[in-house]
Order: structure tokens, then C-alpha cells, then sequence
């Protein structure tokens, strides 16, 4: 299980290299959106609408964040449950999207998808949204600001840490791991 | 007749709204360290050095421990020889929670029409309260910010009078194996055991505000709780659902008498920041 620091957005010739179990040390531009955000990108490209961000190649967090203090970049900024977003995931991925962000586990349909489109999904800490603060430097809503904390944002971060859950080998970090633990 | 101003009711929930979100409890805490000493994973292990690094750094920096600060439970155990003054309780509840979303900086996650619009409240109300009448002349409130993640994995299961205590360990089991690392494992499992439907899920609820760990005073239902947590923490899910040893700090059930055709069981799992903060008015 090797450690990387990578740079985003994540080339495929880096992306490819990524092996679930692998940890990986995020640097550059991620966006937020979470479960209304995703409801609205993917209803934007069924009808053919520009999306408010470009896409192709990035990298989109799971996150909905606290209110940021007066003099602070961002509060609390923790992952959510991925598995929400599975219904709307290979439409983006289709669309060009290279990178997911979140925790727990995704459908079937999303790990075909990640093969298929050469994508990667990583976890990191849920619960843990104190301490992923630090690692956010600039914070600002590029989207759907009605939405409030579910509105799309634009993070630039450094040295965010994720760990590889699914590559676009088929690795598994869940079914790899918990196996390895389970007593009969 | 004890009389307690409602303001006084406002002004507390503000106050518990806050310290929830910002500190973890010591007994949370300390089961947090002991899991990290029995866990075997090294991805575990990180994991949970993160949580215990992130519980430090809220309560140093005033920040969120999580960034969903929950649907505001709020349980009232209300004296039988207290008055209430000054306005409506459920009202100064709400208030109380308003204030102390608006002023922790806590995030705001509660929507009105649920199938439909969706539209956020803006200030985490409504709050859900659960009221209980007990004796006395006191007023205890419990503060519970209760996140989506783990609450999304309840059940309830209207299990067979003769499924017993198998048919209990392997209905929780399969709840927990389900939910895998959706609702932050390692987790506390509210169980309400007998009853009716809704009155089991309370019990699972209410359960949970239970310190970390500790028994119930029924012996036969501590042993349940033994048998459960021993199975539980056999499924590897481990820390965030990454592997490991821990998928469980502690099982909390409640049991009582129920109809001789039923079995209820309600499952309400807790993620491992479980907060909760009380105080006695």
C-alpha cells in the first residue's frame, strides 16, 4: 500500500497508478457538492444545460460545510455518505469527472463506472470535519448558493488526506480489508 | 410547586447545542482510546488517532466536531411538581435551538416538506422533543445532535416471539454488516427491545444517551448486550467501515414488557462522535 502526494486535477496516468489501501496526499482545486448539487448537475446535462464548473478531470467532495467563523477560511468540512449520490454518479463520470471524495461504500453501477471511465474514489475521515479544516486554504460558493451548505464550492486544499477505496482496476479497500478482519 | 422560567429553558439549550457540538464527551472519549488499544488494522489504527486529534481540536478551537451538527433531539424529563412560566416550552426549546445553531456556527440541516420542496428551515428547527413525566421537582433536558449518516441505518424489526435472543443478536448483525461504513462505525447500537413499534424506537433512542459502555442495571439485558457487541465487532468492518476489530464501542439496550404475539426491536445506531450533553434545571 504505497503513500503518494498528489497534485489535482489527477491525470489518468496518475490515476492509473492509484491501488485501493493506497494513501494519498491531496493538494490543488476540489469541488463540494453534495446530494441538491448533484440533483441539479445531473439534471443540467440530461437536458443538455452548461454546468456552472468545468468537469472534465476533476475532483468532487462529498461535503457540506459548518459556517465559517468570522476570520476562518471554513468550518467543519468532513465527508458524507457517498452511497446518496450513487443514482447520479456514472452520469457525471460519463460527463468527464475523474475523482470522487466521500465515505462508505458505492453501488455496483458506480464501480462499473470507475472502471469503465478510468476514475477513482477515495474515502477520508468521517466525523473527523475539525481537523480536515486545516487542510483547506481558500473556500468560495461557485454555484447554487440557495442551496446553502449544500452548495457547490471551490476548495483549494493542501495535503488532504484520502485514502484509495475503489481504483479503476476493481480494487476494493472495503471487501479487502473487512475480509481480512472478519472472525467466522 | 417549583417554578422554572421558560427563558431559563432557552437559554440552556443554547448552551447544550453548543458544548455537544464541541466537545466530546470524557466517557466517549475514553472508549475512543481503549478501541484504539484493542484495534489490530493499521488503517484502523489511523483512523482512529484522527478522531481522537479531531475531538482535541473542536474542543480547543470552538469548532463543530462533525459538520453535520444533526436534527437537534432534545429530551425533556419534566418533575411532576415543576411549573412552567412565561411562555410555551416547546417554543423556548426551539428557540434555545435556533440560538445556538445561529450563534456556534453550526450547520443548519434540517428541510421542511420532506418529499417535496425540501426547503432548509435556516435555523436547525424544528427540534424533536421526547417529553417524560417523572417524579420530583426537577428539569432535566438531554441534548442529542443526531447526524444523518447513522441515523439514515435505523431499523425496525417486528421479530417472532420465539426468535429470542438469536433472533435479537442476528437482526442487529445484519443491520450493522448493511450500513458497513455509512454511518461512521465504530458505532454505538441503541436497541429498544419489547414495547410497541414507536415506543421501542424511543427506547433505542433514549438509550443512547447512556454513557459509553455502561451496562444496563438488567443483568439478563447486559448479558444481550455482551452477546451482541462480541458478534458485532466479529464482522471486520472496523473504523469507518475500513477493516478492523472495532465496528462497535458499545451496545445500550432497553427492554420491556411487551403483547405475548410480538417481538419488537428497534435498532438506532450512533456514529462514534456521540455527542450528547445534559444538564438538570
Amino acid at each position: 500500500m504505497a503513500i503518494w502526494n498528489i497534485e489535482t486535477p489527477i491525470e489518468d496516468k496518475f490515476r492509473k497508478k492509484l491501488c485501493a489501501g493506497d494513501s494519498v496526499s491531496l493538494s490543488g482545486v476540489i469541488y463540494a457538492a453534495r446530494d441538491a448539487a448533484h440533483k441539479r448537475l445531473a439534471d443540467a446535462l440530461k437536458s443538455g444545460k452548461a454546468l456552472p464548473f468545468e468537469l472534465k478531470g476533476q475532483t468532487i467532495y462529498y461535503m457540506g460545510p459548518t459556517p465559517a467563523r468570522p476570520g476562518r477560511v471554513i468550518g467543519s468540512c468532513g465527508p458524507t455518505t457517498s452511497g446518496r449520490m450513487d443514482a447520479f454518479t456514472p452520469t457525471l463520470l460519463a460527463a468527464g469527472l475523474a475523482v470522487m471524495i466521500g465515505k462508505g461504500e458505492r453501488s455496483a453501477e458506480v464501480k462499473e463506472a470507475i472502471k469503465k471511465q478510468r476514475a477513482v474514489y477515495f474515502v477520508t475521515y468521517g466525523g473527523a470535519g475539525a481537523l480536515l479544516a486545516k487542510t483547506v486554504r481558500k473556500a468560495e460558493v461557485v454555484a447554487y448558493p440557495e442551496l446553502g451548505a449544500e452548495a457547490i464550492m471551490r476548495l483549494e486544499v493542501e495535503d488532504f488526506p484520502v485514502i484509495v477505496a475503489n481504483d479503476m482496476h476493481g480494487g476494493n479497500l472495503f471487501e479487502e480489508q473487512i475480509a481480512k478482519y472478519r472472525r467466522k | 410547586m417549583r417554578e422554572i422560567d421558560v427563558k431559563e429553558v432557552t437559554q440552556a439549550v443554547a448552551r447544550l447545542a453548543q458544548k455537544a457540538n464541541f466537545e466530546l464527551g470524557e466517557d466517549v472519549l475514553a472508549a475512543l482510546k481503549k478501541a484504539r488499544e484493542r484495534e489490530t488494522s493499521p488503517i484502523g489504527q489511523e483512523a482512529l488517532d484522527r478522531l481522537l486529534e479531531n475531538a482535541m481540536l473542536a474542543k480547543a478551537e470552538s469548532l463543530p466536531l462533525c459538520q453535520d451538527c444533526g436534527a437537534a433531539v432534545v429530551f425533556l424529563d419534566i418533575g411532576q411538581d415543576v411549573r412552567l412560566t412565561s411562555g410555551d416550552l416547546y417554543t423556548a426549546v426551539a428557540e434555545g435551538v435556533r440560538q445556538g445553531y445561529q450563534e456556534g456556527y453550526l450547520r443548519k440541516s434540517m428541510v421542511a416538506q420532506p418529499f417535496s420542496q425540501r426547503v432548509n428551515t435556516g435555523d436547525n428547527t424544528p427540534p424533536v422533543i421526547h417529553t417524560e413525566i417523572v417524579p420530583g421537582d426537577k428539569l432535566k433536558i438531554g441534548f442529542m445532535p443526531k447526524g444523518g449518516g447513522a441515523e439514515n441505518m435505523s431499523r425496525l424489526v417486528m421479530l417472532k416471539p420465539g426468535a429470542g435472543e438469536q433472533g435479537i443478536i442476528d437482526a442487529v448483525t445484519s443491520a450493522v454488516k448493511e450500513a458497513g461504513g455509512n454511518p461512521c462505525p465504530p458505532l454505538i447500537i441503541g436497541l429498544g427491545i419489547g414495547a410497541t413499534a414507536e415506543k421501542a424506537m424511543q427506547m433505542a433512542k433514549k438509550a443512547l444517551l447512556r454513557p459509553a459502555g455502561w451496562p444496563s442495571s438488567d443483568p439478563e439485558t447486559a448479558e444481550l448486550e455482551r452477546k451482541v457487541l462480541e458478534r458485532v465487532n466479529s464482522l471486520g468492518i472496523g473504523p469507518l467501515g475500513m477493516g478492523g476489530a472495532v465496528t462497535a464501542l458499545a451496545v445500550h439496550a432497553e427492554s420491556r414488557p411487551c403483547h405475548f404475539a410480538s417481538l419488537p426491536l428497534a435498532i438506532n445506531l450512533q456514529c462514534h462522535s456521540a455527542r450528547h450533553a445534559e444538564v438538570v434545571l
